[in-house]
């Protein structure tokens, strides 16, 4: 076990977490509560997609062997998976689906703007136009936030709940292993220990103007980038890879 | 959800200079929704680079029923039409 990452580590970790919140935020295609909103997640599910695909190929390009954007896709195991397990839980409820979406747009937000600064080109690339999205995702959560919040009592149960159960997993996009650490040294990968307090201060606000309280002292769960995941990944896998795992190689 | 939304038209200007085209109609609770769902809805494939919304119910419509009123005395009024005038050669269409 050596102490660093390669680049193509990092690129497939951040690869993994855009595919798996991309599956999951596909699964309310034709499931959601209007057709308007049905249309606009399946939009925000494949802007993810599309980015998994930008940072695989690009991992691809780096191994320099037989390997392709599918390769990471539908040939690993849960174990090799390393997203960050937000991504990875059940979609749960519209509530829980946004809540989760705003946390994770207003990380991604700040994230991205950092990886622009990346000394690695392609990364700065990617994260260029990963940007645009990610403001307009936000632009959708955020008025989900307040439209929930500010609507029915039972919106606003569900949303409380939605973030008590998701708080636990917050903490995780900020924990950086040591050797993800040394590739923010070298200037390639986002410091993201760098971004806890503008996040924390946005949701703290946005959470205070609609009466949603924020767990204290929560025990947070890690372990994704070590591979160690929910129960959940694994039928999320077996949906998502259930094609290539039948008749590998099958092509459109 | 859909009884507590109104119904918005959407018309979306597909290049600069161009005006704005009508498109379709969708349901959102307010203004600024309406925008978002019509950018999802109706430019998925870069369709255009402006949209308006405007609530259906701020529509002043014609009705069927007008048509007589409104179209039919204008047939007996030739004279309107540009067709009589002889062009000049210089002029390619009118």
């Amino acid at each position: 076990m050596g102490t660093e990452i390669s680049v193509k580590e990092y690129v497939v970790r951040l690869g993994d977490d855009a595919l798996i919140l991309g599956h999951r935020l596909s699964e309310w295609c034709r499931n959601a509560p209007f057709l308007e909103e049905d249309l606009a997640l399946s939009n925000v599910a494949l802007d993810f997609i599309g980015r998994a695909r930008m940072f695989y190929t690009y991992a691809a390009e780096l191994s320099g062997e037989e390997v392709t954007e599918d390769t990471f896709a539908y040939q690993r195991d849960c174990r090799d998976f390393k997203n960050h397990l937000i991504h990875e839980l059940p979609r749960g409820d519209f509530a829980f689906t946004m809540v989760r979406q705003y946390f994770v747009d207003v990380y991604s937000l700040a994230f991205m703007t950092s990886l622009l600064e990346s000394s690695d080109s392609r990364l700065a690339a990617i994260a260029g136009k990963a940007i645009k999205e990610s403001e307009y995702h936000l632009r959708r959560s955020e008025e989900w936030m307040m439209r929930l919040g500010e609507s029915t009592q039972e919106s606003h149960r569900r949303l409380q709940s939605a973030v008590d159960e998701l708080w636990r997993f917050t903490g995780e996009l900020f924990d950086q292993d040591s050797p993800e650490r040394e590739l923010v040294a070298n200037g390639v990968a986002v410091d993201t220990r760098a971004l806890e307090a503008d996040w924390n201060r946005t949701i703290t606000a946005t959470m205070s103007k609609i009466s949603i309280e924020i767990p204290k002292d929560e025990l947070q769960v890690t372990g994704g980038r070590e591979g160690k995941h929910t129960e959940f990944l694994g039928f999320l896998l077996s949906e998502l890879q259930f094609l290539q795992r039948a008749y590998p190689g099958l092509e459109w | 959800m859909t009884s507590h939304t109104q119904l918005y038209e959407i018309f979306i200007r597909s290049q600069r200079g161009l005006d704005h085209k009508h498109v379709g109609s969708l349901h959102a609770d307010d203004a600024e929704q309406a925008l978002q769902y019509a950018r999802d809805v109706y430019t998925r494939r870069s369709e255009g680079v402006s949209i308006w919304a405007v609530k259906s119910s701020d529509i002043a419509a014609s009705q069927e029923s007008d048509c007589g009123s409104f179209y039919d005395p204008l047939d007996d009024k030739p004279y309107r039409h540009a067709s009589h005038y002889d062009l000049p050669d210089e002029v390619k269409s009118l």
